[in-house]
């Protein structure tokens, strides 16, 4: 979370980073310093509303005198650093790593800056050769640790699966999944105080899971969709935008966002409505709001159908998918 | 934070069992009144934990032995009962290897089939239990490394209600796995002494292994045991950080970090709630020396955390020891208790302090001897690294600074503090000082724990186990254990001492010696190190969790077909676990494969 900065009376931090001097706050983050000089570090498992969990490890940059590279998003700047962000190690790290995740998840409904940095690092995650086969529903959530099946080298093994589409609300679309744990910040200590969900499973089995993997409807989930809203993927994913997506009808460039105050109760949280054909499609709310940070709650995040009964309408297409995703089971 | 849990109520077995942890239902539940210390004391960043969450894994690995799995029911009880969010005691209990949240017959043998136990005839007995079917009564599951390469091959039983146990010197011949999962012979070697060197009169720390009772604190004390902790009494905690510092001594663990720094540190905190951490959770594949302290003199490793807790001033410590190791746990259990009660451990000793120790046992997951994740285990986390800094030092179990030692370093506090420091040092050589304990398995004529003083050669310790079998030639050497490197017989000169091995551009690591002979298929071994390190990583960071399977994927291309670019990818990948991953583990992951790769042993 960002907090009021209460240093004012403690000196600044002086530091080099790729060779130019910068003065930060005392207890900033290398990423803070590396942003306030403007310099581009990529980030995936890092937001600014939650606890750094530096599983990523897409921000590395290289600190003298330090034997490995160290996460920028957490490590604190200290006095007379020297700091590298585009070194050879550096490079070659983040490449690595987009490739790893290049090859092992789905990463087409990914932020934009991941096909950036895949071409900016020469990632190819095609190298490691062709997907292995995607694992029956549920199988991966079944699997013990400390085992694992016969490996070949014929194929690069992911985590690819069918999606989890258990309620009318949102699904999870686990093939997209590259275990940055903020859902489970997000649904925890960093927002939510649910713990619906937690990390299952370990090694290349580990898993986002509910207790017992139960469907989330019977688990201790919300619905506050404030995992959505954090999820970089499209792992995580209204109803509404996966079922125009199967049906091949999500176009973003069609959208339009409009910013208005939820009108549930009084406490004014902001709401970004993305609306396509005049229907709204998902809803999002601004991370640097003051009320919000980007949270909500299942009325503003879900509850806009009053605005659009699809059931009183002439039914043009769109209307058609949308009402599917009001129905329990997919079709 | 508004739990809330399924209706799956627990059986009344269930039920007793998680009793007999937690205390009676209700006393200390959800209903009590919550405030925010209670709820929170502390968060590694992600994770809430109510003050009794530290007892979730000794819930769960309670439920386990005595049902032999852990039930929805059985899982609730223990969320209930100790507010810890149902997803999140899910995602504990799946993270061990040992706990099961299937059903699960009541015995499940866990047969080692990692370097030396397939070599010694694991694989085929693995065959011939398939080749029988699967009673409803008992099932069997391939293990890592179990720790009893000088005995292999081994097996650890589990079985339900009823004591765990470690079979050794099986038979590979033997078939069929009885009803009750017993494997109806072995070699009948069990009972031959602990450890080929015992009773010789230069040992120092193995001296009391084979000819004092381990059982009896009498017999310890007649040894004479527990006269290094009057004198720490008399010299007081900074004159012992002191003779600590004198001695040199530095980690047994595989890092060689200085203790000295780690007790200092902590010690001159100004936090006054501190911990002392015993790190028993001895799991690098090859490993067994320190079962051979702890199931042969268990007092003096009490005694030397009782030192280490007066010096560093922490009141209570913690004994993290491998779950795969039942013997070696009744018999520390056992000396805790007699030690206690004779004033040696608890609230004010007869020694004029108070310190006591807490045995927590783990549930099959190696990545928990790295220090940070087995403090989370001990937290009722997952056992996941956390990042440093912030070192355990500053901020380590349960976020207080802690002093965090492998069994054999601590052990060797016990003639530090009765002969000096400085008399420490003068044994070995001035940058690794002091005696050492190496583990022979492999190709030698017998495989053991032995003890020398640093500066013996490789070769020293492999004449010591007697050399190779007739007719064996010294193919290679693997030197420190999965995590460590592959060596050529040109190095059988070099001195084992850290500042040689660190020259030579390897790691001592925890003192693994696996020779092999010019029959070994080094593809085989390199494939089970590689499945190794996939099934142990712990899944948190991205170069590590995928990494370990590219690796093992490159590999296995490798074995098929060699191909100049696989190499040369497994050296990339290397280099990004090495850079990026979190932990040791990933740094270390590939080490031993590339220096296999490097040497030719493949070819």
């Amino acid at each position: 979370m960002t907090r009021p900065d209460t240093t004012e009376t403690q000196q600044s931090v002086r530091l080099t980073i790729d060779g130019a001097p910068v003065e930060v706050r005392p207890g900033a983050t290398l990423l803070e310093a590396c942003r306030q000089m403007g310099t581009d570090v990529p980030t995936l498992c890092y937001l600014e509303t939650l606890t750094p969990v530096n599983v990523c490890r897409i921000c590395v940059v290289e600190v003298e005198r330090n034997r490995t590279l160290v996460p920028a998003c957490s490590r604190i700047a200290e006095e007379n650093m020297v700091v590298k962000t585009d070194s050879e190690r550096v490079r070659h790290s983040r490449k690595m790593i987009l490739e790893f995740l290049g090859s092992s998840v789905d990463l087409s409904a990914a932020e934009d800056e991941v096909e950036d940095w895949m071409r900016q690092y020469q990632a190819e995650p095609d190298r490691y050769g062709p997907q292995s086969a995607p694992s029956a529903a549920g199988e991966r959530d079944r699997r013990h640790p400390g085992h694992h099946g016969e490996v070949n080298g014929r194929t690069a093994e992911g985590v690819h699966q069918p999606t989890k589409v258990d309620n009318t609300l949102y699904v999870r679309d686990y093939s997209r999944c590259i275990l940055c744990y903020k859902c489970v910040e997000a649904c925890g200590i960093d927002a939510q105080g649910t713990y619906a969900i937690a990390v299952a499973g370990r090694g290349f089995d580990a898993r986002i899971s509910t207790e017992m993997d139960l469907p989330l409807g019977d688990g201790a989930c919300v619905f506050c969709g404030n995992c959505i809203g954090v999820c970089p993927t499209g792992a995580l994913m209204f109803r509404s935008e996966w079922e125009l997506r199967q049906a091949e009808m999500w176009d973003p460039d069609a959208q339009e966002v409009t910013r208005t105050v939820c009108s549930y109760c009084g406490v004014g949280c902001n709401l970004e409505l993305h609306t396509q054909d005049n229907r709204i499609v998902k809803v999002t709310s601004p991370q640097d709001h003051d009320v919000t940070s980007g949270h909500l709650c299942i009325k503003g995040r879900f509850g806009y159908d009053y605005v659009q009964n699809l059931g009183d309408v002439d039914r043009s297409s769109i209307d058609e998918v949308l009402a599917k995703a009001r129905r329990p089971a997919p079709e | 934070m508004d739990l809330r849990f399924t209706d799956a109520q627990p059986t009344a077995a269930e039920r007793e069992a998680v009793d007999s942890v937690l205390g009676p239902a209700g006393v200390d539940s959800h209903q009590r009144v919550r405030t925010a210390s209670n709820l929170r004391i502390f968060a590694t960043g992600m994770q809430s934990v109510s003050d009794r969450r530290h007892l979730l894994l000794p819930a769960l690995e309670t439920v386990q032995s005595e049902i032999g799995w852990v039930s929805e029911g059985a899982l609730m009880h223990i969320c209930r009962e100790l507010s810890v969010p149902p997803a999140e005691a899910w995602g504990v209990a799946t993270f061990y290897s040992l706990i099961s949240v299937d059903p699960s017959p009541p015995v499940v043998l866990h047969i080692c089939d990692d370097i030396v136990c397939r070599r010694a005839g694991a694989l085929e007995l693995m065959e011939g239990l398939e080749s029988n079917g699967r009673t409803p009564d008992a099932r069997w599951l391939p293990s890592p490394c179990l720790g009893q390469c000088d005995r292999a091959p081994a097996a650890y039983v589990q079985r339900a209600g009823e004591d765990d146990e470690v079979l050794v010197s099986i038979n590979p011949e033997t078939r069929p796995m009885g009803p009750d999962g017993s494997i109806l012979s072995t070699n009948g070697q069990t009972d031959t002494v602990a450890v080929p060197q015992a009773g010789e009169p230069h040992l120092r720390l193995l001296r009391r292994v084979g000819t004092v009772d381990p059982g009896s604190l009498d017999s310890y004390l007649e040894a004479g045991g527990y006269r290094a902790l009057e004198k720490a009494v008399e010299m007081g905690p900074a004159a012992v950080v002191a003779e600590v510092k004198a001695s040199g001594l530095r980690g047994r663990g595989g890092a060689a970090f200085p203790a000295w720094i780690k007790w200092e540190a902590v010690a001159n905190s100004p936090e006054q709630v501190r911990y002392l951490i015993c790190n028993a959770d001895e799991s690098e594949p090859g490993t067994f020396k320190d079962r051979v302290l702890m199931e042969d003199d268990p007092f003096s490793v009490i005694e030397a955390m009782t030192i280490s807790g007066l010096a560093v001033g922490a009141r209570q410590g913690y004994l993290y020891i491998r779950g795969e190791y039942p013997l070696a746990t009744r018999r520390l259990r056992s000396a805790i208790h007699q030690a206690r009660r004779a004033g040696l451990l608890g609230e004010s000793t007869t020694r004029g302090f108070s310190f006591d120790i807490d045995l927590r046992r783990g549930q099959g997951a190696y990545i928990c001897g790295e220090e940070t994740a087995l403090m989370n285990s001990i937290e009722g986390l997952r056992g996941e690294p956390r990042n440093k800094p912030p070192f355990p030092t500053d901020s380590g179990l349960f976020g207080k600074p802690t002093v965090i030692n492998n069994v054999e370093t601590l052990c060797n506090v016990l003639d530090i503090v009765t002969d000096g420091g400085n008399s420490f040092a003068s044994s070995g050589t001035p940058q690794s000082t002091g005696p050492k304990l190496f583990c022979l398995s492999g190709s030698v004529r017998r495989p053991g724990t032995y003890e020398v003083e640093f500066g013996a050669t490789l070769g020293d310790l492999i004449a010591l186990a007697g050399g190779l079998p007739e007719g064996r030639r010294l193919r290679a050497v693997l030197l420190g254990g999965a995590a460590g490197s592959f060596v050529l017989p040109d190095l059988l000169e070099m001195p084992l001492t850290f500042e040689a091995a660190s020259e030579a551009g390897i790691s001592l690591g925890s003192g693994v010696i696996m020779a092999f002979d010019q029959h070994t298929d080094f593809g085989d071994i390199l494939a089970r190190i590689a499945a190794f390190f996939r099934d142990e990583t712990c899944g948190q960071c991205v170069p590590c969790r995928v990494g370990t399977v590219r690796v093992e994927e490159a590999l296995a291309r490798i074995r098929r077909d060699p191909q100049p670019g696989d190499s040369k990818l497994i050296e990339e990948i290397d280099l990004a676990m090495r850079d990026a991953s979190i932990c040791g583990l990933g740094h270390t992951a590939a080490i031993a494969l590339r220096s296999a790769l490097e040497l030719g042993l493949l070819e």
